[in-house]
């Protein structure tokens, strides 16, 4: 049985599958845009794609480019058991974005210790190419505009 | 004017049955699920043949097809199956009720069946025994691509989630989670049929190993081999069979976030979601309230959840659980209200729910392990990050 269970194993990197409903956002993620769901009736902003507007009904909408800023709303840091592909990686953070836009979004903040993260975080997405199609949307820690440059 | 329950106490549980539980039984799901059903049978006083009608959860791998073909090709006139694993838990008695209410069946067949110790996977489908998030495509068109890309591939770490910010949110602290996790041990203790049942300490519970921050191992489900299954029929036939009937006095749903919508979940308000619309419907049916339930099951995939159930299902206001299960609040010996008496599923077994439902019906028919002075009425409830349900039982 163990050794059927190591050949079921994912082991690869798991990545999105683009689809009728969400190819727009990978299209834009691969252009350096985050872009989501806007109803072009009451101008509210959603996440995940979906038909609809859930505050007014109405069927239209457009993808608009949003700002990329938002918050750390909550995030866990993850220790194994996780998949094999994500093993090294161990201890790591995964966050929940509320952006700036009210949409909430899940994903990383790179270059940042598990003991760093917290909730009000201030974030930035940041595009990381993963092959030609899939452009990953991560985040970094809002550089600090108070503080001075130091050349 | 209360709302309508039209299946007020026509339904009762009248058999239960399990297999044993354990980290590995090395048998399939199909093999389980019958012994279970044969048991619960068995206890009810009736023939297997006479099951009419079937509800299941829509992950279950036995089907209506493989329940024909050892049930000896019986009439089953009604069958049904309903949304995921902890949020069909108690919807399934609640979808059962309804259709004997109907009168679209007599005898209906509950049951879930999981292999799912580490050790048990057999298969690549996902929903095939073993860690359904270690068996994934490496190509994602469903909800998952949203987040397992970024490393969040469990069950689990979603949890581990939406615990954090309800701890933002109202309070809640770890110490709390050990308490639960303490309580139900003590309860498993007493009970032979539970997978861990050595002692636990607070200090245990705080010196587990980190899953995914703030969980810790001892704050999580265990994962099991077994099978469960009940036998609800007419409360009017239930009297005239083996048992002390369970009757199913109320039952309610509400769809709501699921935790791999992560993102949508925080756009609701716990008020606003499932579990706490299901308990305002399931109370205001019964015409009861929460301080007349002398017992209660929840669906304990993870000790934060219990707590938030608490709340959720309105037995203290948000942000009071901690308080109400400190020092063996939950514990069946004089706590504020004894919970998941079996040890549940952090300790006895996970089953997706059906274990904590077996042993509601024992506690209505005083025969638990951790039997609860005259227990009258008791209240089981769904997994509360799911679309849900909730049913309250009486003797």
């Amino acid at each position: 049985m163990t050794s059927l269970r190591n050949e079921v194993l994912t082991r690869g990197r798991p990545l999105p599958l683009p689809t009728l409903d969400t190819a727009p956002f990978y299209e834009a993620a691969r252009r350096g845009e985050l872009r989501f769901q806007r109803c072009t009736a009451c101008g509210t902003w959603r996440h995940y794609p979906r038909p609809a507007c859930p505050e007014c009904m109405s069927r239209d909408y457009e993808w608009a480019l949003a700002s990329g800023r938002g918050e750390v709303y909550t995030w866990t840091i993850v220790h194994p058991p996780t998949l094999p592909v994500f093993e090294a990686d161990v201890p790591y953070n995964v966050v929940d974005v509320l952006l700036e836009e009210g949409v909430h979004f899940q994903s990383q903040v790179l270059d940042c210790p598990p003991e760093a993260i917290r909730a009000g975080l201030p974030v930035e997405a940041v595009f990381v190419p993963v092959d030609e199609e899939i452009t990953l949307v991560k985040f970094r820690v809002t550089p600090d505009q108070s503080k001075p440059h130091s050349e | 004017m209360g709302e309508p329950n039209g299946l007020r106490d026509r339904a009762a549980i009248a058999g239960i049955g399990h297999t044993e539980f354990s980290k590995g039984l090395g048998r399939s799901e199909y093999d389980m699920a019958v012994e279970a059903i044969w048991a619960a049978c068995a206890d009810a006083g009736i023939s297997p043949r006479d099951i009419d009608g079937v509800v299941r959860y829509d992950i279950e791998t036995t089907d209506e097809e493989q329940l024909l073909s050892v049930l000896g090709n019986p009439e089953i006139g009604y069958f049904a199956s309903t949304s995921w694993g902890g949020g069909a838990s108690a919807s399934v008695v609640v979808h059962a009720a309804a259709a004997i209410a109907a009168g679209l069946a007599e005898t209906v067949l509950v049951f879930r069946s999981r292999a799912r110790g580490k050790n048990s996977v057999f298969g690549k489908g996902s929903s095939l025994g073993g860690r359904y998030w270690e068996r994934m495509d490496e190509r994602l068109p469903e909800l998952n691509q949203w987040h397992v890309p970024h490393g969040l591939v469990s069950a689990f770490q979603e949890m581990a989630m939406i615990t954090r910010r309800y701890m933002i949110d109202y309070g809640t602290t770890e110490d709390d989670f050990a308490e639960v996790a303490v309580t139900f041990r003590a309860h498993a203790g007493r009970n032979p049929h539970a997978v861990m049942r050595e002692p636990m300490t607070i200090e245990d519970h705080h010196g587990s190993r980190m899953i995914a921050e703030p969980l810790r191992l001892f704050d999580c489900n265990i994962e099991t081999d077994g099978a469960c299954a009940m036998i609800i029929t007419s409360s009017e036939r239930a009297r005239d069979l083996r048992q002390t009937p369970a009757i199913i006095h109320a039952g309610a749903m509400a769809a709501g976030s699921h935790h791999r919508w992560t993102s949508s979940m925080y756009s609701r308000s716990r008020d606003d979601d499932s579990a706490a619309r299901t308990g305002r419907r399931l109370f205001e049916r019964a015409g009861l309230t929460p301080d007349e339930i002398d017992a209660f099951f929840c669906y304990d995939f993870f000790t934060s959840f219990v707590i938030i159930a608490l709340e959720d299902y309105g037995f203290c206001r948000r942000g009071e659980g901690g308080s109400f299960v400190k020092d063996g609040g939950l514990s069946f010996e004089g706590g504020n209200l004894p919970t998941n008496t079996n040890g549940g599923q952090l300790s006895e077994a996970f089953i997706h729910g059906q274990n904590n439902n077996l042993e509601a019906v024992r506690q209505i028919r005083g025969t638990s392990t951790a039997q609860v002075a005259d227990a009258e009425l008791v209240l089981v409830a769904g997994a509360n990050t799911d679309p849900t349900g909730a049913f309250i039982l009486r003797r």
